[in-house]
C-alpha cells in the first residue's frame, strides 16, 4: 500500500530510523564541566542533544562534532 | 532574538555522520518557526530526509525536480497568496548544484518576479549527492571526480561562481553570505531575510566531510577555516548596501584551510601560492 | 443561448475564467500565445481573481503549476510542441504526485526541422505520462472538454491532470460561434477544490515528492494504471451531468454515419470535419462510409473505438503524427488492442494540408489495401 503519489503525512517520522547504530565512537557529556553554552546542541546534525544536554544515543551517530567544540572539553568520545 | 527549542527536522535521517547541511537546515527551520513551507531541490538534503514512507521535516514539504525548486516555490508562493495566507513563510534549500548550474535559471526568473520568498543555498561546492562531481560552485584547485588532479590537471581551473553577486544584481532586497560554523551570524540574516518584503537570498557555505576528505568532527572547524583565512567571506547587502559582517581578528594564512581537506592535498605551493594571493586581493579591497 | 464568434484559444480562456483557477502560470508560444495574452487581460481586469506568473520557460510553468496544486489550488497552463516537450520531465512528475492539472496543448510539430504548423506529435509523444487526453474538433469541445476536464482530474478516484488538445492554427487562429455558459451552471457542475491527498498547509505538516526505493515505487504507478482505467467511469459520469446542464453531450468517441458503414475511418481533431464533408459527399453517391471520431485517447478507450468500428470490413486511421518504424501511432494502438483490419495513413506532419482528394485517395486505399501503413500527400517521386 502507498499513498496517493506517495506523499508522506507523517512529519518526523524519521524518528523510526534508528541511526545511534551507525556508530563507532559514542560522546559522554559530562554534566559537572558542563557551562551550558549550546554550542553542542547548535552544531549537532541529528539534533539529538536536548536542552538539558541528554544526548538522545538511539540518533547520535558518533560524528564527533560535539566533542571538538566542547570549549571546556566536557564531552569525550569513547569507543563502543 | 526568539529562536525555537523545537527541532522541525527530525533525527534518523540518513545524511552522513557529521553533516553540514543539516545543521544548516536545523538552525534556519529554528528562526522560521513552525508557520513555514519548505522547497526542496532534489540534492543530498532531500534525498536523505525523506525516504518513503519516512519524512525528517516536521513542516509542510515540497520536492518535484532537480533544478526547478526556484519554479516550484513561485507557484507553492502564488496559491498561499491567493488562500490569504500571507504570513505563511516559504523557503527553498537548493544545494549549490541544483542554484547556481541547472537551477539557475527557476532562480533568476522568481528573483525577477519578486516572488515573497527565502532562497538558501547550502553549498558544500560540488555535486555531493551523486558522489563529489564538480559544480560552478567548486573552488579553484580542488579535486573532484569530473575535475581530478592528474598528471595534467591540477583539479578545479575555474573559480568559483560568484552567485551572492549575481543575485544582487537581480535587484533582490536581501543577499547575504553565510557559514554554519557563525550560527548567530546565519540565524541573525536568516532572521532578516524572513522580514524582507520579496525575494531574499542566503549562500550558506557548508563543509561535506565526504567530499572535502576530512574528519566529520572537523565540520564546523572547516567552515571557521574557511572564514578566517579569508576563503569565505561574510557579508549581506541590504537594498543595495554592501556590508562585511564579520572580519577574523588575525587573517590566517590559506594553507591552514587548504592543507586540512583531502581535496587540495595535491596542490603544489605554486598553486597555493595563487590561491593565497587572489584572497589577499579581495581581503584587502574589502578591509579583512 | 447566445452564440458568440471566437476561436478556439479565446474559447479556452472563457472557460478558465470560468473554472477560476486560483494560480495560472504561463508562457507564450505560438500558436497558444493568444491564451495567455487573453488571460493575462482576464487577470488584469479582475474578470479572474487569479494570480498569474510570468514564468521565464514551460518547465517553470508546469513546475509552478505542480507547486501551487500542491498547496491545494486549481491551477492552469497552456502551451505547445517545444514548451511541451521541455515540460516532459514535469509532466511525468505531475502524473505521479497526482496533481490535477488542466492543460491546453495546441498541437504544433516538434522541430528538427522547426515548424510553426499544425500536427499531433507533441501531445501524441507524452501518452506515457499517465496525463488523460482529449482531442477537440472545435472551439466547442474546446470550452466544454476544459471544465469536464477539471471535473474529472479533481475527482478523488482519479487524481491525474488533463490535457485538452487543439489543433495549432486551425482551431487556434479561426473563429466559430461558441456558446460560453453561464456562471452559475458552471458551478452546478464543478465544485471547489478542496483535496486530501496533498496539500501545503502548516496545519497539518506532509512531505510531497519523496522519494521511493524498489519496494515500492511500482506500487506508486500501478496505482496510476487503477485511477487512469478508473477514471473511464468518471468520465462517462461527468459526460452524462454535462450533457444535462449543457444539452450538450460528450462521449469517449463520436460516430458519424458509421453504424451500417462498410469502410470507417478513423481520426482524430478538426481534420474530422473535413472527413464529414467527404463522408457526406460520397453517401450521397451512395457509398457506405462512416467516420469514427476518437475524442478521449486517454484513458484508451479500447471498448468504445471497438463497438464503433467492428461491423466495418476495413478501417483506415490518419495519424497526424508518425513513430518512426512503427507507423502512425493511433494506428498501431488500435491494432495492439483489438482485432480489426485497419490500414494506416500519415498526413499532415508540420502542417501540411489535407484537402478532401487526399481523403478520398485514403479510402480508395482503405478499399484496396497495398500496404499496413503509408504517409499521403508527400510532394516525392518514389515512396
Amino acid at each position: 500500500m502507498v499513498s496517493v503519489g506517495a506523499a508522506v503525512k507523517e512529519p518526523g517520522s524519521t524518528r523510526k530510523n534508528k541511526t545511534g547504530s551507525w556508530r563507532t565512537f559514542k560522546p559522554i557529556l559530562d554534566k559537572e564541566k558542563c557551562i551550558e553554552c549550546e554550542n553542542c546542541i547548535m552544531f549537532c546534525p541529528e539534533g539529538c542533544i536536548n536542552k538539558d544536554y541528554d544526548i538522545d544515543y538511539d540518533y547520535c551517530k558518533g560524528c564527533g562534532i560535539c566533542e571538538e567544540e566542547c570549549p571546556v572539553k566536557a564531552i569525550k568520545m569513547e569507543r563502543e | 532574538m526568539e529562536i525555537s527549542d523545537k527541532e522541525f527536522f527530525a533525527p534518523g535521517h540518513r545524511a552522513c555522520a557529521g553533516c553540514g547541511a543539516t545543521i544548516g537546515v536545523r538552525l534556519a527551520l529554528k528562526v522560521l518557526g513552525e508557520n513555514t513551507v519548505a522547497i526542496s531541490a532534489t540534492g543530498c538534503l532531500e534525498v536523505i530526509s525523506t525516504p518513503y514512507p519516512e519524512t525528517a521535516w516536521e513542516i509542510p514539504w515540497m520536492h518535484v525536480a532537480f533544478e526547478n525548486a526556484a519554479a516550484v516555490a513561485s507557484g507553492v508562493e502564488a496559491a498561499l497568496k491567493s488562500q490569504g495566507k500571507t504570513d505563511t513563510t516559504v523557503v527553498v534549500f537548493g544545494g549549490d548544484g541544483g542554484t547556481a548550474d541547472i537551477g539557475l535559471q527557476a532562480l533568476s526568473g522568481a528573483m525577477e518576479r519578486g516572488h515573497n520568498l527565502i532562497y538558501i543555498c547550502y553549498d558544500n561546492e560540488a555535486y555531493m549527492n551523486t558522489g563529489i562531481q564538480r559544480s560552478g560552485a567548486t573552488p579553484y584547485g580542488a579535486s573532484t571526480t569530473t575535475s581530478p588532479h592528474g598528471k595534467e590537471s591540477f583539479g578545479e581551473d575555474k573559480p568559483k561562481k560568484n552567485m551572492p553577486m549575481i543575485m544582487a544584481a537581480h535587484g533582490v532586497p536581501y543577499v547575504a553570505t553565510a557559514s554554519i560554523s557563525y550560527p548567530e551570524d546565519f540565524m541573525k540574516k536568516v532572521k532578516k531575510a524572513a522580514e524582507v518584503e520579496g525575494p531574499a537570498y542566503i549562500h550558506l557555505q557548508q563543509p561535506c566531510t565526504t567530499g572535502w576528505g576530512y574528519n566529520p568532527a572537523k565540520t564546523i572547524e572547516l567552515g571557521r577555516l574557511a572564514v578566517e583565512t579569508g576563503s569565505w567571506i561574510l557579508y549581506e547587502i541590504e537594498e543595495g548596501e554592501f556590508k562585511v559582517t564579520y572580519r577574523p581578528i588575525q587573517r590566517k594564512a590559506v594553507n591552514e584551510y587548504l592543507n586540512a581537506q583531502k581535496r587540495f592535498k595535491h596542490l603544489t605551493d605554486l598553486e597555493k601560492e595563487r590561491i593565497q594571493s587572489h584572497v589577499d586581493a579581495i581581503c584587502i579591497e574589502l578591509k579583512i | 443561448m447566445v452564440l458568440k464568434v471566437m476561436s478556439a484559444n479565446q474559447a479556452i480562456a472563457e472557460a478558465v475564467k470560468l473554472a477560476n483557477p486560483n494560480v495560472i502560470p504561463v508562457y507564450p508560444i505560438t500558436p497558444q500565445t493568444t491564451i495567455s495574452e487573453y488571460l493575462a487581460k482576464f487577470v488584469a481586469d479582475g474578470d479572474i481573481k487569479a494570480e498569474y506568473i510570468r514564468v521565464e520557460s514551460e518547465h517553470s510553468a508546469i513546475s509552478a503549476c505542480l507547486g501551487a496544486s500542491g498547496t491545494g489550488v486549481r491551477v492552469f497552463t497552456a502551451t505547445s510542441s517545444q514548451g511541451l516537450a521541455l515540460m516532459h520531465e514535469i509532466i511525468f512528475a505531475a502524473a505521479g504526485l497526482r496533481a490535477p492539472i488542466v492543460m491546453a496543448d495546441a498541437n504544433r510539430a516538434l522541430s528538427a526541422p522547426l515548424s510553426i504548423w499544425n500536427d499531433q506529435q507533441d501531445s501524441i509523444s507524452e501518452r506515457d505520462s499517465g496525463w488523460m487526453q482529449i482531442y477537440a474538433e472545435n472551439g466547442q469541445e474546446a470550452l466544454d472538454s476544459i471544465l469536464i476536464s477539471y471535473r474529472v482530474s479533481e475527482d478523488k478516484e482519479v487524481l491525474l491532470p488533463s490535457m485538452v488538445c487543439i489543433d495549432g492554427f486551425i482551431l487556434t487562429h479561426t473563429v466559430e460561434p461558441v456558446d460560453v455558459p453561464g456562471k452559475e451552471d458552471v458551478d452546478k457542475f464543478l465544485p471547489l477544490y478542496k483535496p486530501d491527498h496533498a496539500y501545503l498547509d502548516p496545519k497539518r505538516p506532509m512531505s510531497i515528492g519523496t522519494f521511493t526505493d524498489p519496494n515500492y515505487y511500482m506500487e506508486a504507478r500501478h496505482d496510476m494504471e487503477v485511477a487512469l482505467e478508473g477514471a473511464k467511469k468518471v468520465i462517462t459520469k461527468a459526460n452524462s451531468e454535462f450533457a444535462e446542464i449543457f444539452g450538450r453531450k460528450y462521449d469517449f468517441v463520436e460516430k458519424y454515419r458509421s453504424d451500417d458503414a462498410d469502410i470507417i475511418l478513423v481520426a482524430m481533431g478538426s481534420i474530422c470535419s473535413s472527413i464529414k464533408d467527404v463522408v457526406d459527399e460520397l453517401r450521397d453517391k451512395g457509398e457506405k462510409i462512416g467516420l469514427v471520431r476518437v475524442r478521449v485517447f486517454r484513458p484508451f478507450p479500447t471498448d468504445e473505438i471497438y463497438e464503433a468500428i467492428k461491423g466495418a470490413s476495413k478501417i483506415g486511421v490518419l495519424d497526424k503524427n508518425v513513430s518512426f518504424s512503427i507507423g502512425g501511432v493511433l494506428h498501431n494502438e488500435i491494432k495492439a488492442k483489438m482485432d480489426v483490419d485497419a490500414y494506416g495513413f500519415i498526413v499532415g506532419l508540420g502542417g501540411r494540408d489535407i484537402k478532401p482528394e487526399h481523403i478520398k485517395e485514403i479510402i480508395e486505399k482503405t478499399k484496396n489495401p497495398t500496404t499496413q501503413s503509408q504517409w499521403i500527400g508527400l510532394n516525392k517521386e518514389d515512396i
